[in-house]
């Protein structure tokens, strides 16, 4: 892939040692190269493991390939983009993504509450910034199963309702067709809930103290650092997650796929993308025109939100 | 973060791929068995095992060989992948995503049929195109539906069902006369719905039925071997007579649950059988609680079930080492006992019945050896089915039923009757157009 032969030319050079003489024409023109030399490997590797696979995807796009490398691909020009417009049960998947966008919201202020609280000095606050950042750390299919049994009928979920005397509250948390949607943006809730608070603490905490022990002279309360300090120095971060928590919830696949595999109106638009592609249809093309079309409304939204909220730099001297 | 530990994560895939290219130094094929093989399974279960004896002894048979073994948790979805690389073994079950005609891009003519038709069973199935066989079954499953004969007799019911509607007077009564769950769907995990589709075979068609289905624009209409399966899924989710929510079932806890004698019936093909007795006998029961039934429909007073083949294990195209490789097979079908041990019925012209099916001999089933499709339509029934997006090798289009029927989504029986055959017709009309 790489052609190895090439960098041990240049060995002088990453070693930092130049004899003298070669210096003006020799040096300046390998410290042009040098960082080219060691981006050669990732971006290839990006080329060849993103950019790529990507392009072919565009290109099946347009075809009614079945998956089979062996199979011709029929060019169908926008056939697929068509029928994904037209289908009656293709779009209306995204209803099912306003459930994880609204649990997204209440993830972030989660987050964001406890990453609040945590970056001031509190008791066992390093306890309890692990058992908030525990979950990320699990893999998703292990959740899927750990919540299956919480929602399972007689579980986890309905014996602790029963023990605090709330044993009426008890439902098919994945059975009932009402229910399913919300007891799955939960788990996705419990799950990323720990991701975003450490890239909000981590923000938090580069607030220089000085800033804070100024504010408190000027008599400012700890809801008033929130509102005037902190919130405006992770603003960024902040539209990142929004970012993020909206193309995740639009692309939202594991936790119903291992929990539901999609069934009883649980189905995600990459769930179906799944199953029209290799997982059971082999409608190739058409599936590389979902993802297509996902692509491009993650692009769309990210350049509204960008337009709404101006990356502006932040000063708060 | 993430993208750099794909990027370092895919760099060294790549560096072990390179190593793995340069390491297969092609042997040259002069027709003796030897060399190393790679042999791809399903079983999971028994790769660790069962399997590494049958290594030893075909290892001892043929010493030039050593025999390696993959095991697959997800074969289909995996394999569907790998098949586009050289990359998939020596020895491998074909995937059922693979139409007929594309046997021969990915795997190694073993004969024709009639050159094997002597020696072997399950020939004209999914391993078969123009009269050119490329695998052969590892095992032969019937087709009926496990049950627990202790809940069975405790409802009073010691007779199998003769027709649908007996069936579900059966299930009722083991809800009013025990505490088991009557029958059990496996929603959640989904592929034993699958199960309900290789019933197909008992009514008038036998064999020729998914044939039959070609030339049909509804399926699903009364008299059609599709409608009566699934009426009888349907009507019993609709009675109550099924677990009472289908979103948490467990496969492997299924097992348990028949075996207690939890549930009572389970659909599901004949491998199903050993396992179920297993786990019987794991919950403290026996072996024999365990029985097997017919599907409930008779034509002309006899029962019918359709046999065939399990996964046939082929050669892949690719192979270095396809003479050590066609050993393995013939060995695995011939001398391994693989069968016998998971209570099926040998893929072998001439093998015993298993002891598992004793009731069929009581109930006089007869067998149905599946019709395999003229010749230009072999890939005509999957582009129909694929085209209508109707998986019935799936889970999706039975879920959605059985939603309908407890009444989780919107539709009733003879709508989403209807729905299906408007798909099925518009796929078809595609296919043949």
């Amino acid at each position: 892939m790489v052609n190895v032969t090439d960098t041990t030319q240049f060995a002088p050079a990453i070693a930092g040692k130049q004899p003298r003489k070669g210096r003006a024409r020799g040096a300046r023109r390998d410290r042009k190269f040098t960082p080219w030399l060691f981006l050669l490997v990732p971006l290839a590797l990006l080329a060849v493991f993103t950019y790529l696979p990507a392009a072919n995807m565009v290109m099946y796009s347009f075809t009614d390939w079945n998956g089979f490398e062996a199979t011709p691909k029929e060019f169908v020009g926008v056939d697929n983009y068509v029928s994904i417009f037209t289908r009656d049960d293709i779009l209306p998947v995204f209803l099912v993504s306003v459930y994880y966008i609204g649990a997204s919201f209440i993830q972030m202020a989660i987050a964001l509450y406890f990453a609040t609280l945590l970056s001031f000095s509190t008791w066992f606050q390093n306890l309890f910034k692990g058992i908030l950042f525990f979950p990320a750390l699990i893999n998703g299919v292990a959740i899927g199963f750990v919540f299956l049994y919480l929602f399972q009928p007689g579980g986890t979920l309905d014996s602790v309702l029963g023990a605090v005397g709330a044993g009426e509250l008890t439902k098919f948390w994945l059975g009932d067709p009402d229910v399913v949607n919300y007891s799955l943006a939960a788990t996705s809730v419990w799950r990323y809930t720990g991701l975003n608070f450490v890239l909000f603490l981590g923000a938090i905490q580069s607030i220089p103290k000085e800033t804070y022990e100024a504010a408190e002279i000027d008599g400012a309360n700890r809801w008033h650092q929130f509102r005037f300090i902190i919130a405006p120095s992770i603003k960024r971060i902040i539209s990142l997650s929004f970012i993020l928590a909206i193309s995740g919830s639009l692309a939202v696949f594991e936790i119903p796929y291992i929990m539901t595999q999609g069934a009883n109106g649980s189905m995600t638009f990459v769930i179906k993308t799944v199953t029209l592609g290799l997982g059971t249809f082999h409608k190739v093309g058409l599936a590389s025109a979902m993802a297509v079309v996902l692509l491009l409304l993650v692009l769309l939204i990210t350049w509204v939100q960008r337009r709404l909220v101006p990356d502006d730099k932040v000063d708060l001297s | 973060m993430a993208k750099k530990h794909i990027a370092l994560g895919a760099a060294a895939v790549a560096a072990t791929l390179m190593l793995a290219g340069c390491q297969s130094g092609a042997a040259p094929d002069d027709g003796t068995p030897s060399g190393e093989i790679t042999v791809l399974t399903q079983r999971t279960d028994l790769v660790d095992n069962v399997f590494q004896d049958y290594k030893k002894e075909f290892e001892a048979k043929y010493p030039d060989v050593t025999v390696n073994f993959e095991a697959i948790t997800d074969y289909e979805g995996e394999i569907a992948i790998r098949l586009n690389t050289d990359e998939y073994g020596d020895v491998l079950p074909i995937p059922n995503s693979v139409t007929r005609d594309q046997l021969a891009n990915y795997f190694e003519p073993l004969g024709s049929v009639e050159e094997l038709s002597d020696d072997y069973l399950f020939l004209q199935e999914n391993q078969t195109f123009d009269d050119t066989v490329y695998g052969l079954a590892i095992t032969g499953n019937a087709q009926g539906y496990v049950i627990n004969k202790k809940v069975w007799e405790a409802a009073g019911i010691t007779e199998a069902p003769t027709t649908p509607d007996e069936f579900l007077d059966a299930l009722q009564a083991i809800k009013d006369n025990t505490d088991a769950i009557p029958l059990y769907t496996n929603y959640k995990d989904g592929w034993p719905l699958s199960q309900w589709t290789g019933q197909r075979g008992f009514g008038e068609f036998g064999g020729d039925y998914a044939n039959h289905t070609t030339e049909i624009d509804a399926p699903w209409t009364e008299g059609e071997d599709y409608y009566t399966i699934d009426s009888i899924l349907f009507d019993a989710v609709a009675d109550g007579l099924t677990e009472e929510d289908p979103a948490t079932t467990n496969w492997e806890n299924s097992k348990t649950l028949i075996g207690s004698g939890e549930v009572g019936t389970m659909v599901l093909g004949s491998w199903a059988i050993v396992q179920m007795q297993d786990a019987a006998e794991a919950a403290g029961g026996s072996r024999d609680d365990i029985g097997y039934y017919p599907f409930p429909y008779q034509v002309d007073g006899v029962f019918h079930s359709a046999i065939g083949g399990d996964y046939k294990n082929a050669i892949n195209v690719n192979s270095d080492h396809k003479a050590a490789a066609r050993a393995w097979i013939d060995w695995f079908a011939n001398e391994s006992g693989y069968a016998a041990s998971q209570g099926g019925i040998s893929p072998v012209v001439g093998g015993d019945l298993p002891a598992t099916l004793a009731d069929f001999d009581t109930l006089g089933v007869e067998f149905v050896e599946t019709v395999p499709a003229p010749a230009g339509e072999e890939a005509l029934e999957a582009a129909i089915y694929n085209g209508a997006e109707i998986d019935i090798w799936g889970n999706l289009y039975r879920q959605k039923l059985i939603d309908i029927a407890r009444g989780a989504a919107d539709g009733d029986k003879e709508s989403y009757f209807a729905e299906l055959n408007d798909k099925w017709a518009a796929a078809r009309a595609a296919a043949e157009g």
